[in-house]
């Protein structure tokens, strides 16, 4: 018979203002077991520990309940309590009594009598605990990011330098993401590309860490510090080994008029392409959809020009296997699509752009080699309208927008008007917002300096309509400040599209099994305390792939979370949860259903010799769990037809006591 | 706020089933709307006016028919607030507050269109039985 002590927490007022906690404590002492019942305010505080421990020891305690907020919050801390004491800490049990109870109850009596019940229920799962002892794991010592962008880049240079292997997994054909496609970078203007380079340069001669460009990951599997990852290598045709960069085959392939997305289609590129002159690494990738070689069977330009004979039309896809320690994603984000945005005439009129496209129309590597024209004509634009929160802040049309602040927009639409009044001071800039949002270090002065230095028109109000007239987009708008409605013959309208974390985004979660919001950002493990972590261990966040952030912000999130990948794989050794599946090989009938069901791989089948009775032997098909994967979410144990599958510290036996105790 | 100007404010929310608290006041209902020179209050106002209680003035004034009810802030809100039903709400109002209806139901059959959006319908026959 075990010998219990509950504890019952006031939380302050968070549970004593709608739990009487006197009662609760006063009926739990009736429960079979409990030798031991109190309460305290604060039980987590040094204090209440205290009072935890002395009570083991003075009653010789054999498992504590104790009746407090989510086991999520305090259950570690009440673990290490009893340890403290002597009592195994898998003999603690948490009834949530706040989250699930007085924070959802208004009444006392209600809250009272729920608090009861739950305690109850904790009190006869503790009288079936057993001790448990956790395992342990080896750590793999290296790390993977996932996603090349200023997140991935400086996450995995963080990494890099205290000394551990870094590979980085890049879709595109170079990494650099979307900062390599800016020009300047708000507030202090400094160029992009010269603070991004070097940094691409610095990944790319580290000798901790290696780039797989133009690759995916396509497959997940273990667990915190033994990921178990395969990278897809898409095939690029171009040995990597051997292309110098040289650009030869790009300038000598006829294939001259496909779209160039690193332009976002302002421009071409040949069918074979180095993205921009800076690439790292900087190789060659034949697009397969527009090389006629590779379609037709026909030309062969690139590998005649090719010195370094670094073609190859036969090349493909490379799966590679690697170990991993801990994952990073840096998966980034992507403008939403304008197209649902009728009134803005995206699709109707090439003059309407979006405020990346306009980066690229500024850039001195762009399209326009850095002067502003018109994409239609090529003339000088003397009109030019920014409308701000397009699709952001959009919670009526989920199919178009997005109910969320894309946060970056204020101070890029604020960087856009005021370099263009800088250069062109001819040109007159509106600016259209509905609130204008610069929280950051020295944002709101940028942001006023453009109002103030540069004259930069702001209007408070939303830009209606836009409707193309000869070469002219007539921009309808109101005023609210003025209460008028007003048109505006613009050349130029630029929309600061909301942004949206990128489409692979989900794939990779379900492959992590880590969890999303509803706009499919990453989601946190805690919102404010570990902001750079997933729920699912081993996994971490960086830059956009967990919300909107500009570049000063995702840089510092980056370094946080390598920080946190450094501690990890810092350790020799990882403790394990000991809540996992076993098995019990007498009554398994082989018949895989566990081993179907298990989300981490974590059951094998293996042939067993078992005696019989008449001194025969017969040959079984067992289930057999490995601890060291088995993530305790007790899938198998839901699912075993003969009920051998069981999970320590959640036993069947354990669950139909605590459900029989609330049904009492 | 006045109990009177409550039970207002009220009515017109629970008629037009329109929050004008989801309102965030970027004043795109006013930037599309066709209408905005002949109305003296506009769409945003409207919204406005309803969500701190000063309705009386918009029950008075001719902005109530000259709204075309095309529905262009209903379309372009980026917040659902639908300030065209809004203003249809306070123009039922006006309405009620006269106590006469000029059309009858007889007549209906004979103005209808096919093509139009029964909402739109009936906002013009409301619109014109003043």
């Amino acid at each position: 018979m075990q010998r219990i002590g509950v504890f019952v927490c006031w939380c302050g007022s968070n549970i004593a203002g709608t739990v009487d906690v006197e009662a609760v404590s006063e009926a739990l002492k009736r429960e079979p077991g409990v030798v031991f019942s109190t309460n305290y305010q604060y039980m987590c505080s040094q204090a209440g520990q205290d009072i935890i421990k002395d009570a083991i020891k003075e009653h010789r305690l054999t498992g504590i309940v104790v009746c407090s907020c989510s086991p999520r919050m305090h259950e570690a801390t009440f673990r290490k309590t009893a340890a403290a004491a002597g009592l195994n800490p898998y003999m603690v049990e948490i009834a949530n009594i706040r989250e699930q109870c007085s924070w959802v109850h208004k009444e006392m009596p209600i809250g009272t009598e729920k608090a009861i019940i739950l305690g109850k229920a904790a009190v006869a799962k503790v009288n079936l605990n057993t001790p448990l002892t956790p395992g342990e794991s080896p750590v793999t010592k290296r790390a993977l990011v996932i996603g090349g962008g200023i997140a991935g880049i400086q996450t995995a240079l963080d990494i890099a330098d205290a000394g551990f292997e870094v590979d980085i997994v890049e879709k595109k054909p170079t990494i650099g993401g979307k900062m390599a496609q800016l020009d300047k970078t708000f507030p202090t203007l400094d160029c992009a590309a010269c603070i991004l380079t070097p940094k691409m340069v610095d990944v790319a001669q580290h000798e901790k860490i290696r780039i797989f460009s133009y690759s995916e990951v396509s497959e997940v599997k273990g667990f915190v510090g033994n990921f178990d990852v395969t990278i897809k290598k898409n095939a690029r045709y171009v040995k990597e080994d051997l292309c110098t960069g040289c650009g030869l085959c790009t300038e000598k392939c006829p294939m001259k008029k496909c779209a160039n997305e690193f332009n976002l289609g302002m421009d071409t590129r040949r069918a074979i392409y180095i993205p921009f002159a800076q690439a790292v690494p900087k190789v060659a990738t034949i697009d397969p959809d527009n090389c006629n070689m590779l379609k037709n069977g026909k030309c062969g330009v690139c590998a005649k020009v090719c010195t370094a004979g670094a073609i190859d039309y036969t090349q493909k896809d490379e799966y590679i296997e690697e170990k991993y320690g801990a994952i990073v994603v840096a998966t980034g984000f992507n403008p939403i699509s304008m197209d649902k945005f009728d009134e803005f005439a995206y699709n109707q009129s090439k003059d309407v752009i979006t405020s990346l496209e306009f980066e690229r129309l500024t850039n001195a590597a762009g399209p326009t080699a850095g002067k502003l024209l018109r994409p239609s004509d090529g003339k000088h634009p003397e009109t030019i309208v920014f409308v701000q929160c397009v699709g952001s802040r959009c919670d009526a049309c989920a199919e178009k927008g997005k109910e969320y602040c894309s946060k970056i927009c204020c101070m890029y639409t604020a960087k856009h008007a005021m370099l263009t009044r800088d250069k062109y001071p001819d040109t007159d800039v509106y600016v259209f917002y509905i609130d204008v949002r610069t929280p950051g270090k020295n944002f709101d002065e940028f942001y006023r300096r453009a109002v103030e230095e540069y004259g930069v028109h702001y209007i408070k109000g939303m830009v209606g309509k836009v409707s193309p007239e000869g070469d002219k987009l007539i921009v309808q708008a109101s005023d609210l400040l003025a209460d008028k409605q007003l048109k505006i013959e613009a050349d130029l309208v630029v929309l600061a599209a909301a942004i949206e974390p990128d489409k692979s985004a989900r794939s990779l979660a379900t492959m992590l099994t880590a969890s999303m919001d509803t706009n499919d950002f990453f989601t946190e493990a805690h919102p404010k305390l570990r902001p750079v972590e997933s729920p699912t261990a081993g996994v971490f966040l960086s830059g956009a792939c967990q919300g909107p952030k500009d570049i000063p912000e995702t840089v510092s999130q980056a370094g946080a979370a390598a920080a946190k990948v450094i501690g990890l794989l810092a350790k020799d050794k990882l403790v394990g949860n000991p809540c996992v599946a076993h098995s019990n090989e007498m009554m398994c009938n082989g018949c895989s259903s566990c081993e179907r069901v298990c989300p981490y791989g974590a059951i094998t089948y293996e042939a067993k010799e078992f005696r019989m009775p008449d001194r025969t032997t017969l040959v079984r098909r067992i289930a057999v769990v490995n601890p060291a994967v088995c993530q305790g979410c007790g899938c198998c144990t839901v699912v075993c037809p003969s009920g051998a599958m069981d999970l320590k510290g959640f036993a069947n036996e354990q669950i139909m006591a605590e459900v029989d105790a609330i049904c009492k | 706020m006045s109990s009177n100007k409550k039970n207002l404010q009220e009515e017109l929310i629970r008629i037009s089933g329109v929050n004008p608290r989801k309102c965030m006041r970027c004043g795109k209902c006013s930037g599309t709307c066709p209408a905005y020179d002949e109305m003296e209050y506009h769409p945003h106002q409207f919204v406005y006016m309803v969500e701190t209680g000063d309705i009386e003035p918009l029950l008075e004034s001719e902005s109530l028919y000259k709204c075309l009810i095309c529905f262009a802030c209903v379309e372009r809100c980026p917040r659902g607030v639908e300030p065209a039903k809004l203003v249809e709400a306070v123009r039922l109002a006006a309405i009620r507050k006269q106590g006469n209806n000029r059309l009858t139901a007889n007549d209906i059959p004979a103005l209808l269109d096919e093509d139009m959006p029964q909402q739109a319908i009936v906002s013009a026959f409301r619109k014109y039985t003043k």
